[in-house]
């Protein structure tokens, strides 16, 4: 029965219980739908809950179950953020644009999780295409974090990181331009991880930044974001930018601990614009790390990383100005058809269908691209890009990782930022690095300020996820951080 | 060579020419390449609907056919070569832009050879790159206003760009040079290069200067030719136009200009205030493509034989004269055809009686089995061609039975050897027989008798003719002759 089922634990524990029979999956789901249901109007976190393909996709688990089948993810719970294509259920993308649009095809990533016997609850709420760092940029409106209703969740990925910190669903999966899956985990107290660029498929995700973009996992604890991503990485013939890298057991380096792991601390991501609170929660963390066998050097720099957020924002525009083409009202998504041509009409469709947000960024790649600019813009761009990821390369030839905080400050209350577009953008100042050098990085919980949770940052080796996972694992060990649980009204 | 333009001006002409290749699958989908005569719409999928979130990926064998092309052109392939994304708005482009490739084509230089008028002229490429198609717009008018549908079956088919520099000088070599590049292309089996389905477009760019002036005039281009001589055409008639704005003093504009098939004349399309910024930047979705020594040396391991090598060896080896080796080159098709039959003649000295049998009366006996028949249309194979040429070439039948045999074969399938032993016809040398009929004709025939005496050596002919009718066309000719002198001299 639905009142029987601990919701609050982690994915692999309601995995055991599944196994064990304590409860179906079916019962799970129910149980999951209805506490995501109650929770809606304070959080609003999902743009579409998808209660009958949860309840298909659960008998299917539970008769994969039943047979002694199945992996790791079968039966349990998951939402993923509304930029992913989902055969048959709309995919928004949180944009007008796509308000109608469904996909004829599930993304690889999708593909992926209902094959391991996922069961989707809902499609998330997001910025607008994954712009934005608070999930206000959404046409569907904002997302509350649950920590504290009147503050924003973060995001891009704010609605997948919002339910699994109010405990809706286990896992959930977002996407990571530029600090979109981390940044929110941080905000509301999780776990999120961006994989390596070419560690994940991104076929069937509405693009924002091709040479950016990355699908990753949210969760509870370290072994759960390992699992989904075991779950969702590796090559795609259909994505000729996923590596052909194996994929590796992502929990193989758990119970290592953390003795002889070489943490390199940028002193330049601990200056300036840094909220007090929440160096004081990373100053503590690095002092469990060092206190239980972890190198902490100081010394190292990234003399280009500080360029890391105008690079962003020329090469992610620019390539978002031509992903963003396509949606011109002549195919499908939203048209405007009362038009005197159909050049009014295309021009119509994309004042009309997108948000302030979205048009800015438009703009600002298309001026970036444009005859004259390139060279200045793009090309400069291109290359301060390849100068970070070399300091990244040197900087991780002697560290096993790059420790930061995630975010320069806790969640901010909503509207705060929405119209300083700079100010936005500066959330994203210590998450954004790894964007550009395409390098793993987590967001673990490390404390609060003021009562509203702390993230810190990892950012690893390329293909090195599993490393990251074990420095997560070994540091849940020592601090209990991860089990902290807000308190929603009337749940 | 360049063509003298009225008086003092020369005409420079480069040539962007767009090629379909006939792969099995479009560039970057698994969809069917094929689209024309397709139910529209059918041969579609997420990925060339340019659905979000779709994903190019790199059809192989169109990279392996532009790298042939390249190589059959003398093209440098560099080791490195990438896509950029070509961005411009327009209803058909699904994606809102166009994935192209913009400053690392896969082949570099390379030139083509032409002849005109027994001239020979060298024509430089500046490159060749592999692009996508876009979708087709279907203009409709139902009397309520103009609509417009959109076939997306197009889009994404592979489409492989050539752009030479501006080294042609007339539409004559304009012409000659695309003939040849189409030719080519054929021989290299990569694209149908069909003008009329749209696999083989070309536009023209170019300008006027004064004769020895190194600096180039204000660049006109052209486009909307929809055939060789079109292209021959619309360059005299902007000759024409822009060397009459010069002398009376004018400017050339520079701008889009359509050539119009009806009038022969070009008209303004677009000028340049109007032209696109395509903001091309590295296309994010894709890996840089490296090309491999070992992928090109096996590429060029597989180059068919080329017209010029072909048409040189067939000069060299068969005896043929250019002009013949030319014409029966002109297709890899009928190149080979050839050869079968000089195969089954059964010795190289028949060849040029099959070449003549083959430029001549086959081809006749082809037209009239439709405008683009073939030999394989028809009941005669190439052994067919080469016994005809055996059988005329050793004697055994005259060229004017040869004639009714090569009928018979194009009817009813049958042999020519097994046509002459049925029918009687090897040709007859017997001395006496033909001494019988040139006596008959010179009896018959006073009038001819009387003009041959009076010396009009033509009046042979005509009695040599009348010694063939007699024999139903199986006389010897030369001792039809032969007999007539005797008899018509001898009695003088
Ligand atoms: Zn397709």
């Amino acid at each position: 029965m639905p009142d029987t089922i601990d919701l609050d634990v982690p994915a692999h524990e309601h995995a055991a219980r599944l196994r064990a029979g304590d409860y179906t999956a079916r019962t799970l789901a129910e149980a999951t739908l209805e506490r995501v249901r109650a929770q809606e109007p304070s959080l609003h976190a999902y743009i579409t809950l998808t209660d009958e393909l949860a309840l298909a996709q659960a008998a299917a688990a539970d008769e994969r179950l039943r047979a002694g089948e199945g992996g790791p993810l079968t039966g349990i719970p998951i939402g993923v953020k509304d930029l992913l294509s989902t055969k048959g259920v709309r995919t928004t993308a949180a944009s007008k644009m796509l308000e109608q649009f469904t996909p004829v095809l599930d993304c690889t990533v999708v593909q992926r999780i209902q094959e391991a016997g996922a069961v989707i609850i809902g499609k998330t709420n997001l910025d607008e295409f994954a712009m934005g760092s608070s999930t206000e940029h959404s046409a569907f409106g904002p997302t509350h974090n649950p920590w504290d209703l009147d503050r924003v969740p973060g995001g891009s990925s704010g609605g997948s990181a919002a339910t699994v910190a109010a405990r809706g669903v286990p896992l959930s999966l977002g996407t990571d331009t530029g600090g979109s899956i981390r940044q929110p985990a941080a905000l509301c107290g999780i776990l999120g991880l961006k994989p390596t660029y070419g560690r994940v498929s991104r076929f069937g995700v509405v693009a924002f930044a091709s040479s950016l973009d990355q699908v990753g996992p949210f969760g509870l604890d370290a072994e759960d974001v390992a699992r989904l991503l075991g779950v969702i990485a590796g090559h795609d013939p259909n994505d000729s930018t996923t590596a052909p890298v194996p994929v590796p057991d992502y929990t193989e380096h758990f119970g290592r601990g953390l003795g002889g792991l070489r943490v390199g601390v940028p002193q330049q991501f601990l200056g300036e614009g840094l909220d007090d609170g929440v160096r004081q929660a990373i100053e503590q963390a690095i002092g469990v790390l060092e206190a239980n066998g972890a190198v902490v050097d100081r010394s190292v720099t990234l003399p280009s990383a500080d360029a890391a957020l105008p690079v962003y924002y020329l090469i992610a525009p620019s390539e978002a100005s031509a992903n963003l083409a396509r949606y011109d009202g002549v195919k499908y998504g939203y048209s405007y058809t009362s038009g005197a041509s159909v050049e009014e009409e295309m021009s119509l469709t994309r004042g009309g269908g997108f948000g302030p947000e979205v048009k800015r960024r438009i703009m600002l790649g298309t001026y970036a691209l444009s005859a004259g600019y390139y060279d200045a813009y793009y090309l400069k761009a291109q290359k301060v890009r390849t100068l970070i990821r070399r300091e990244f390369e040197a900087a991780l030839s002697d560290h096993d990782v790059i420790l930061s905080p995630t975010s320069p400050s806790t969640a901010f209350r909503l509207g705060e930022k929405l119209d300083d577009p700079y100010a936005m953008y500066l959330n994203d100042l210590y998450t954004i690095p790894a964007n550009i050098a395409g390098n793993a990085a987590i967001s673990i919980p490390a404390g609060f300020a003021d009562g509203l949770p702390v993230g810190l940052h990892l950012a690893g080796r390329p293909f090195e996820e599993s490393r990251l996972l074990g420095a997560a694992h070994a540091y849940a060990q020592l601090t209990d951080w991860h089990t902290r649980q807000p308190s929603l009204p009337a749940v | 060579m360049t063509t003298a333009t009225r008086t003092d001006y020369e005409v420079v002409v480069g040539v962007e020419v767009h090629v379909q290749l006939k792969t099995r699958s479009k560039m970057f989908c698994a969809c069917p390449r094929d689209y024309f005569d397709t139910e529209p719409n059918t041969h579609v999928c997420p990925v060339c609907l340019g659905m979000p979130g779709m994903l190019p990926v790199i059809n192989e064998q169109a990279v392996a056919f532009t790298i042939l092309a390249g190589l059959a052109l003398g093209c440098e392939i560099p080791d490195y070569s990438k896509f950029d994304r070509k961005n411009y708005p327009y209803p058909d482009l699904m994606k809102g832009y166009q994935i192209s490739q913009y400053d690392q084509p896969l082949c570099v230089g390379g030139a083509l050879e032409i002849e005109v008028a027994g001239d020979h002229r060298t024509v430089n490429l500046e490159r060749i790159h592999l692009e996508e198609d876009t979708a087709r717009l279907l203009h409709r008018d139902d009397g309520a206003g103009g609509y417009s549908l959109l076939d997306v079956n197009r889009s994404g088919v592979p489409l492989m760009e050539l752009v030479t520099k501006p080294d042609l000088r007339s539409g004559a070599e304009t012409a000659a040079f695309l003939r040849k590049l189409r030719q080519i292309l054929r021989y290299l089996d990569i694209s149908d290069a069909d003008m009329e389905k749209g696999s083989f477009r070309f536009d023209v760019n170019l300008s006027l200067r004064p004769r020895g002036e190194e600096r180039l005039g204000t660049k006109v281009e052209l486009k909307n030719m929809n055939s060789f001589r079109a292209a021959q055409r619309g360059i005299e008639f902007e000759v024409e136009r822009q060397t009459a704005i010069l002398e009376a003093g004018g400017t050339i504009t520079q701008e889009t200009r359509g050539f119009v098939d009806a009038t022969g004349e070009t008209a303004s399309q677009r000028s340049k205030e109007e032209a696109h910024d395509y903001r091309y930047f590295p296309e994010p979705d894709l890996p840089p493509l490296q090309v491999s020594r070992e992928t090109v040396e096996e590429l060029r391991a597989r180059l068919p034989e080329l017209p010029d090598a072909k048409r040189e060896r067939f000069e060299r080896d068969y005896g043929l004269t250019h002009d013949e080796a030319i014409a029966l080159t002109e297709t890899r098709e009928r190149a080979d055809t050839f050869e079968a039959a000089v195969d089954a003649s059964g010795d190289r000295k028949y060849a040029r009686a099959a070449a003549h049998w083959f430029m001549g009366d086959v081809t006749r006996h082809l037209s009239d089995l439709g405008p683009e028949a073939e030999l394989s249309d028809s009941k005669v194979t190439p052994a067919h061609v080469g016994d005809l040429a055996r059988l005329v070439e050793d004697g055994t039948i005259t060229g004017s039975t040869a004639k009714d045999v090569l009928d018979a074969a194009f009817e009813t399938g049958e042999m020519p050897a097994a046509i002459v032993e049925a029918r009687g016809l090897r040709q007859v040398k017997d001395e006496g027989a033909i001494d019988e009929a040139a006596r008959k004709a010179i009896e018959a025939n006073p009038k001819a008798v009387a003009d041959y005496r009076s010396g009009k050596e033509a009046a042979i002919k005509f009695l040599v003719g009348q010694v063939m009718r007699e024999m139903r066309g199986r006389a010897d000719p030369a001792g039809a002759t032969e007999a007539l002198r005797r008899h018509l001299d001898g009695g003088a």
